[in-house]
């Protein structure tokens, strides 16, 4: 065992923040532990040393908006083991996939001087769009102990222990009073998959939705319940339409409530 | 070797946050081209802010960036407060300088202890360095802990805090829970980083004196967090809404960062050798003694020295955030109420990297017009194209390994954030 190499750990970005890939380095106190388990063999982010892969575990930050970037995610599942998208741009194209939505040249002339110079892909993509995904931690920004927990169950070759059910049942398990029945609040905590522990509610504020859809989300049922306390449907697409807003069950309800039905 | 051409490049920079190279063209002894490219893809966060409701943007913009979100959150609710007519004052001030605090502790520490520190001592990243080192990266590792607890206790959470919205809070924290949660930590980190700035300043340091445009906020009795005038070395005194008026933005081929300069001069530098360099006076009497025992100035114009200069803010955000915490009384209510108006508002605060300048236009219902943002790596993008431009040629007879290196450190002294600035790093060198 002793003499055994260790797994080599692979960090890629896409476009993105750069947060979800940062909370590694935010592990203070389990950061030296994990160097210590695994070899970080390519994180440019942190280190100028590049081991050559293949690599056993990948962690992918950011979505597809580039040609040159849907060639490349397919060099990294090449050199990748396990491949696991971390954060809401690798799972479901992130708050840049807005731009799907809306006309791109518009949008390039509005911020560039010189659009001739910027080549950008009319959509902003998740990585399964692309290529096999082994695991997908949601979260924007990914919660950093589910992360520990994630790379922890990969080097035993177990299930990692990431719960999928909804923001309400967290509320529920922290005694949160719900701020949709008690206060009105647009809450989409009964569709958003867990993980952050119902953190904006615990605050007084509405889930926003940044860990994406949980599984099976009845998204239709919530909007019609926010329709019935009052909810303008331009209020409700844009609701919908945020931090995870190119995810299937959200982008199918804010399509639905923008034409009206 | 005189008449070589020689090419130095690095295809994807390290230690840096955000994606970028960087391409020198030498011929003989004369640099004949820099060019600092930036290929972080565009993420058009201006464009798909239009249509947004206002209290919608300080969670939206927060994304661009995960190492500085509270400087965009900030930035934001200024801005839209100031296009609303409300100003934050008293408590709910002071708590937004305290978020900021930490912002800066744990921003300014992950660059000087973990991405700048090893070139100094030429390692390849902390993790080798905490092999022969392992008593400083861990006590750095416990002061970056500290920033980041400052902005979990204030915001929520450390990436992107959820506490943050137009007019104050959601939800404040009592007196007891900041000091429980927050006194001790702070206590510690402020030793650790009164030992960081001796450390830093111990390190080995090329003698390269650049003449600067500094930019920063100045603020009649604060070291500038979120509010004062633009001032300048050079003359500069204005106020935020007439950025505009006196710095430009401009987009070439080799960026998908926007290159900024000032209308008048040029090239102008922002972040912390700038905020120090026309602050100093305003640093807490511990952070000012502590700069002068390690040997700074009231100024300081070597890049290099950058990595004594973010210790130094980071001992003062210790002690500007023991200062808040001495004196906090929670206020009530959390947030003041914030009603939309047509109009225009402008925000500007110190991001760990320079000012970060924010605009918007809301109709009266509160959706957003129109949005303009200029991030601080964008300001620093073309002065980092002169540093390399007169290191490089300075510097000739070195190998192209060593002077690549050198090169990547120039660009890190500045901590570029290039995923902010897209809206920047890969290393090339050529010889001809």
């Amino acid at each position: 065992m002793a003499s055994r190499q260790k797994p080599k750990l692979a960090v890629w970005k896409f476009a993105s923040c750069d947060g979800c890939q940062m909370s590694l380095l935010d592990c203070e106190d389990e950061l030296l532990a994990v160097a210590d388990a695994v070899e970080i063999a390519n994180f440019p982010e942190a280190s100028r040393a590049v081991v050559k892969g293949p690599y056993d575990i990948s962690l992918v930050e950011g979505s597809i908006t580039t040609s040159h970037d849907a060639e490349r995610i397919h060099q990294v599942r090449r050199v990748s083991k396990y491949l696991i998208t971390i954060g809401a741009c690798a799972t479901s194209g992130g708050i840049q996939a807005l731009r799907n939505f809306s006309d791109l040249k518009g949008f390039v002339s509005y911020v560039y001087q010189s659009p001739d110079f910027i080549s950008a892909l009319q959509k902003s993509t998740p990585i399964a769009d692309h290529v096999f995904v082994d695991f997908e931690l949601r979260g924007c920004p990914i919660n950093k102990y589910q992360l520990l927990e994630l790379i922890s169950a990969l080097l035993h070759g177990r299930r990692p222990a990431v719960p999928s059910h909804s923001v309400c049942v967290e509320c529920k398990q922290r005694d949160t009073i719900c701020v949709m029945v008690s206060q009105g609040q647009p809450c989409l905590g009964p569709v958003t998959h867990a993980g952050c522990g119902a953190l904006c509610p615990s605050y007084n504020r509405a889930c926003y939705g940044c860990y994406g859809p949980m599984e099976s989300p009845n998204t239709a049922s919530l909007a019609t319940q926010l329709t019935q306390l009052g909810y303008a449907e331009p209020a409700i697409v844009r609701l919908f339409r945020g931090i995870n807003a190119y995810a299937e069950a959200f982008r199918k309800t804010s399509e639905a409530h923008e034409n009206g039905q | 070797m005189k008449t070589d051409n020689r090419v130095i490049k690095v295809d994807y920079l390290a230690r840096v946050e955000g994606e970028g190279g960087l391409h020198i063209k030498l011929k003989g002894d004369t640099v004949t081209s820099v060019q600092l490219r930036i290929f972080e893809p565009p993420r058009f966060f201006e464009a798909f802010l239009r249509g947004r409701d206002f209290r919608e943007v300080p969670d939206i913009t927060a994304r661009i960036c995960g190492i500085c979100p509270i400087a965009y959150q900030m930035s934001s609710v200024h801005a839209l407060e100031q296009a609303c007519g409300v100003q934050v004052d008293g408590q709910l001030r002071e708590l937004r300088r305290l978020i900021y605090c930490g912002e800066w502790i744990e921003s300014h520490v992950l660059h000087f202890a973990m991405l700048h520190a090893p070139d100094f001592l030429g390692y390849a990243d902390a993790i080798q360095m905490a092999k022969d080192h392992p008593a400083i990266v861990q006590q750095a590792l416990t002061l970056k802990k500290a920033g980041n607890d400052i902005v979990n206790v204030v915001g929520g959470r450390e990436i992107h805090p959820i506490n943050v919205r137009v007019g104050g809070f959601y939800k404040l924290p009592t007196r007891r829970e900041l000091q429980r949660r927050l006194k001790d930590q702070l206590e510690e980190a402020r030793q650790i980083a009164v030992e960081a700035v001796r450390w830093t300043a111990s390190l080995p340091c090329p003698d390269f004196e650049q003449d600067y445009e500094f930019v920063a906020l100045r603020h009649p009795d604060e070291y500038p967090f979120n509010e004062g005038r633009l001032v300048s070395n050079k003359g500069l005194d204005l106020s935020i809404s007439e950025y505009e008026t006196y710095f430009a933005e401009e987009h070439l081929e080799h960026s998908t960062a926007l290159h900024s300069h000032t209308r008048a001069r040029g090239a102008y530098l922002v972040g912390p050798l700038a905020r120090y360099s026309l602050n100093f006076d305003r640093l807490s009497p511990s952070a000012q003694e502590a700069a002068l025992a390690a040997g700074l100035g009231n100024e300081c114009r070597n890049p290099f020295k950058s990595i004594v200069v973010r210790a130094v803010e980071t001992l003062y955000a210790c002690d500007e955030a023991l200062r808040i915490l001495d004196s906090y009384e929670q206020p009530d209510p959390p947030a003041l109420p914030v009603e939309p108006r047509a109009g225009t508002g402008y925000g500007c605060s110190e991001a760990p990297r320079g000012i970060l300048y924010h605009r918007y236009r809301i109709d009266e219902q509160g959706a957003v017009l129109d949005a303009r943002i200029v991030p601080p790596t964008s300001q620093n993008q073309r002065t980092i194209e002169h540093d390399l431009w007169q290191f490089a040629e300075r510097n000739l007879q070195l190998p192209d390994d060593r002077l690549t290196w050198q090169c990547e450190q120039i660009v890190r002294n500045y901590d570029p954030c290039i995923s902010c600035s897209t809206h920047f790093l890969r290393l090339s060198l050529e010889r001809e």
